[in-house]
């Protein structure tokens, strides 16, 4: 229970002292610390409504794929030869929407603590596959949005390829680790 | 490769609910997502104003400064081909950390600022650099010392000890991040030197 409250507690001061320590620098200084303030957050705009078209695209082309159905006919195509490699069934649909959605993945690790329980094997995998890694497309698309990159080379198979180690050594870490 | 995959996935899910007879789902799907795209672009509006406005202040007080130099002999060796006082570095470094304290919502502006400031270093405006790649390549594992969402959802549900996962998910995400990070040096020879 100390971890707990000693996490809790980090999550909870981490931005507000944040705050504290780069606006007392700032002081410490002789920072005009309000215009100063300002002067960044006015490319904040800019950048934000920049992204959007990009952002558009890709949530339109998840969603489809996903509210169709087509998604959960690849999760069933894939679960027979994804338990070849030692990768439980109900962990499947996991795999595929880590990727893709961020708030996605969310929902399904709190269906899998629901259905199995959240100190369960597969509870503690989902847990550990949900925190370890960010989700590829977003962060692929924001950041080159933000920049009007079009062509991101093989970073899309960089991203792919860290969710799949991400993923797999989730399962065999927690398999050795919580076994038991 | 980027336009593959978004045309397979719509092309894709399309003539799949038409052979399933619920075609009538696509049009609201598409509307829905569209609809919230926007939202989301809207609500990182503010944040984002909020966290480049900070670091304006963090940059203009030295922090930003003093954190590169400290963290510069490890990221001189991963980003090869950024100057290290050009602002880039900086703001780099100022992502990662973001990141690992779990700053939560400050990673994407400072990782979008990042980003800008290594456009400025690029010749060709609509391809990504080696090191935007290897950027994106440590942002798409985001590494977390603390990943709190997950610990949140887990003492939801009822767990006994939420926080049991965090040491096997530094272990998975270090590993993944290192792995990464070679996959990226692979592909920098593959696509740079034939």
């Amino acid at each position: 229970m100390m971890m707990l409250e000693l996490c809790t507690e980090l999550s909870i001061w981490a931005i507000p002292m944040a705050i504290v320590i780069i606006i007392l620098s700032g002081l410490w200084s002789r920072v005009k610390v309000y215009e100063a303030f300002v002067e960044g957050a006015s490319e904040g705009f800019y950048t934000a409504v920049r992204i959007m078209p990009f952002l558009m695209a890709m949530m339109v082309s998840i969603s489809v794929f996903r509210d169709s159905g087509a998604m959960q006919f690849m999760i069933n195509y894939l679960s027979p030869i994804l338990s070849l490699l030692g990768v439980p069934e109900a962990l499947v649909p996991l795999a595929i929407m880590k990727p893709l959605s961020g708030t996605g993945a969310l929902g399904l690790a709190t269906e899998m603590f629901n259905q199995f329980g959240p100190d369960s094997l597969y509870g503690r995998i989902a847990s550990t596959i949900t925190g370890s890694t960010d989700t590829t497309f977003y962060i692929l698309t924001v950041y080159f949005g933000a920049v009007g990159i079009k062509n991101p080379r093989y970073s899309i198979y960089i991203g792919l390829f860290g969710d799949m180690v991400g993923f797999f050594s989730s399962i065999y870490i927690c398999r050795l680790i919580f076994a038991s | 490769m980027i336009n593959v995959i978004w045309a397979a996935f719509l092309i894709i899910g399309i003539i799949y609910a038409a052979i399933n007879g619920n075609i009538d789902i696509i049009t609201k799907s598409v509307i829905t997502a569209a609809e919230s795209s926007v939202t989301l672009s809207f609500k990182l509006i503010g944040v984002m104003c909020f966290w480049l406005g900070l670091m304006k202040i963090a940059e203009k007080a030295g922090i930003v400064k003093t954190i590169t130099k400290i963290l510069h002999p490890i990221m001189k060796h991963i980003f090869r081909n950024i100057p290290e006082n050009h602002p880039a570095m900086g703001a780099i470094i100022m992502t990662i950390s973001a990141n690992m304290l779990g700053l939560g919502n400050a990673v994407t502006p400072l990782g979008i600022k990042a980003m800008q400031e290594m456009q400025n270093l690029n010749g060709n405006k609509e391809i990504a650099t080696p090191a935007m790649c290897t950027f994106l390549a440590i942002c798409t594992t985001g590494f977390t010392i603390v990943p709190a969402t997950v610990i949140a959802l887990r003492s939801a549900a009822g767990s006994v000890s939420p926080e049991e996962i965090v040491g096997v998910t530094i272990v998975v995400s270090l590993f993944t991040t290192i792995m990464v990070l070679l996959f990226d040096f692979l592909c920098r020879i593959i696509y740079y030197r034939i």
